[in-house]
């Protein structure tokens, strides 16, 4: 059997090829591996063997766009995680571990599915739908996109330059963060918990009706913003969510 | 092949035996759900099972609280890799459930129908036998909405997506037929024990 026969699911090495610092708690990892191309959205699990054969397994998004010649997981250092520190004090270029995948066929977003296309994060869950935004760019670039992304501070902001970029291009992309615990970075954005009213608020600014949302974060953020958007009347068959759940990871 | 400078953060040996292969114990209760919480009111809450299309029974909701009730504690596995131990549960059996309803299984499998809209497939023979409830409570108190209630499915020795939330209804089909995530690359049967995480695990 040809390796591409593979099952999704085998184990296959990942070779780690750059590392970039993204925030003070943030770093991507950009891997080389000979897993198929994914689908935005997407995670891989992957898996760390000690010495002695003991193994933690770990899933993460992939925030590149489909195709990328390097596979960029955006991975936060978590307090008392087990795998997030190996990567963040440990992990270096030329380092390998093993990946499966890509998986997962629901939080996923695809050119042909179009727009409007409504994509909300909290911290680090803007990371699968980095690959989403980035997949529009490349393939879909007339399809309205607003990206609503709540962050601590504006430090905190993953991809922050790249999205600024995006929004300032002024080509269907709109870019409104929001800040929790530190001041904005730019007029249009907020510095206030990400509610019903704000959410609602930065929705009639965008003007257009989502026909798809995708909304990605902490368990609280995610029940809190996909209530917002289903009592602002989107159905909640159009809307996707995938939760960072409580443990550190 | 291992990897270099990881050392990883060992359970107990006593945690070791109750994880499944590439699970990890949490403390918290995480969420994992596909979309926005339904909000089920009381009084439109139906509970109903089918052969097909056809249907065997109806509970309303004080119909269904007056049913025999069952307490279970024990391990959950989710398949993004948490477990949790020692989890409270009070609900109904699924076999009290059938003695209830007058019901004989007329199928081998069936799929547990949600108020969103999911469903997901599990055999017959996984949820008799005292192997799994309609679970209304959890630790002692009426069932969060985020977690599932009022009711949801409880298959505590399958990956708890077979645990539908905010459970409907069962309907008994003549094949084992694919529900929502096992439409979307997750496994027909999905035992932690086995890691049968993804379809073609084997």
């Amino acid at each position: 059997m040809s390796r591409d026969a593979e099952p999704v699911s085998a184990w296959r090495e990942a070779t780690i090829e750059r590392i970039v610092v993204r925030t003070p708690r943030v770093k991507s990892f950009f891997l080389r591996t000979p897993l198929a191309h994914h689908v935005a959205g997407q995670h891989v699990d992957v898996r760390l063997t000690a010495e002695d054969g003991y193994q933690a397994q770990r899933a993460y998004s992939i925030a590149s766009a489909p195709g990328e010649d390097a596979m960029e997981l955006a991975i936060e250092e978590l307090r008392d995680g087990e795998v997030s520190p190996y990567f963040h004090e440990v992990a270096q270029v030329g380092d390998r571990f093993e990946v499966r995948g890509p998986l997962g066929g629901h939080f996923i977003w695809r050119a042909r599915d179009g727009g409007p296309l409504l994509l909300v994060g909290g911290g680090s869950g803007v990371a699968p739908l980095m690959a989403m935004a980035r997949h529009r760019a490349q393939a879909a670039p007339d399809v309205p996109a607003l990206l609503v992304y709540s962050s601590r501070t504006w430090e905190d902001v993953i991809f922050r330059d790249e999205l600024l970029r995006a929004h300032d291009a002024r080509n269907g992309f709109d870019l409104v963060l929001t800040t929790t615990r530190g001041p904005r970075g730019r007029p249009q954005d907020h510095e206030r918990r990400l509610d019903a009213t704000l959410l609602s608020a930065i929705m009639g600014r965008w003007g257009h009706a989502p026909a798809h949302a995708y909304v990605c974060g902490a368990d609280t953020f995610v029940e809190a913003v996909t209530a917002a958007l289903v009592r602002d009347g989107i159905p909640a068959a159009q809307v996707r969510a995938e939760r960072y759940g409580g443990p550190a990871s | 092949m291992s990897t270099r400078g990881f050392t990883g953060r060992r359970p107990t040996q006593a945690a070791a035996k109750r994880l499944p292969p590439g699970q990890y114990q949490t403390e918290d209760f995480p969420v994992l759900s596909m979309g926005p919480t339904p909000q089920v009111r009381l009084a439109d809450w139906r509970f109903t099972l089918h052969d097909g299309p056809r249907p065997l029974a109806s509970f309303t909701w004080d119909e269904f609280e007056a049913l025999p009730r069952t307490r279970w504690r024990g391990d959950i596995h989710c398949v993004t890799k948490w477990s949790k131990f020692d989890t409270e549960w009070e609900g109904v059996t699924v076999d009290d459930l059938f003695a209830a309803a007058g019901v004989t299984p007329p199928t081998g499998y069936l799929l547990a129908h949600s108020f969103d809209d999911y469903d997901t497939n599990v055999p017959v023979a996984d949820l008799v036998g005292g192997r799994a409830m309609i679970a209304t409570r959890f630790a002692d108190a009426p069932l969060h909405a985020e977690h599932g209630g009022p009711a949801r499915l409880l298959v505590p020795h399958l990956y708890f997506w077979k645990s539908a939330k905010w459970v409907r209804g069962l309907r008994f089909t003549a094949r084992d037929e694919a529900g929502f995530w096992e439409l979307r690359g997750y496994h027909m049967y999905g035992d932690p024990w086995r890691e049968q995480r993804y379809t073609d695990d084997p």
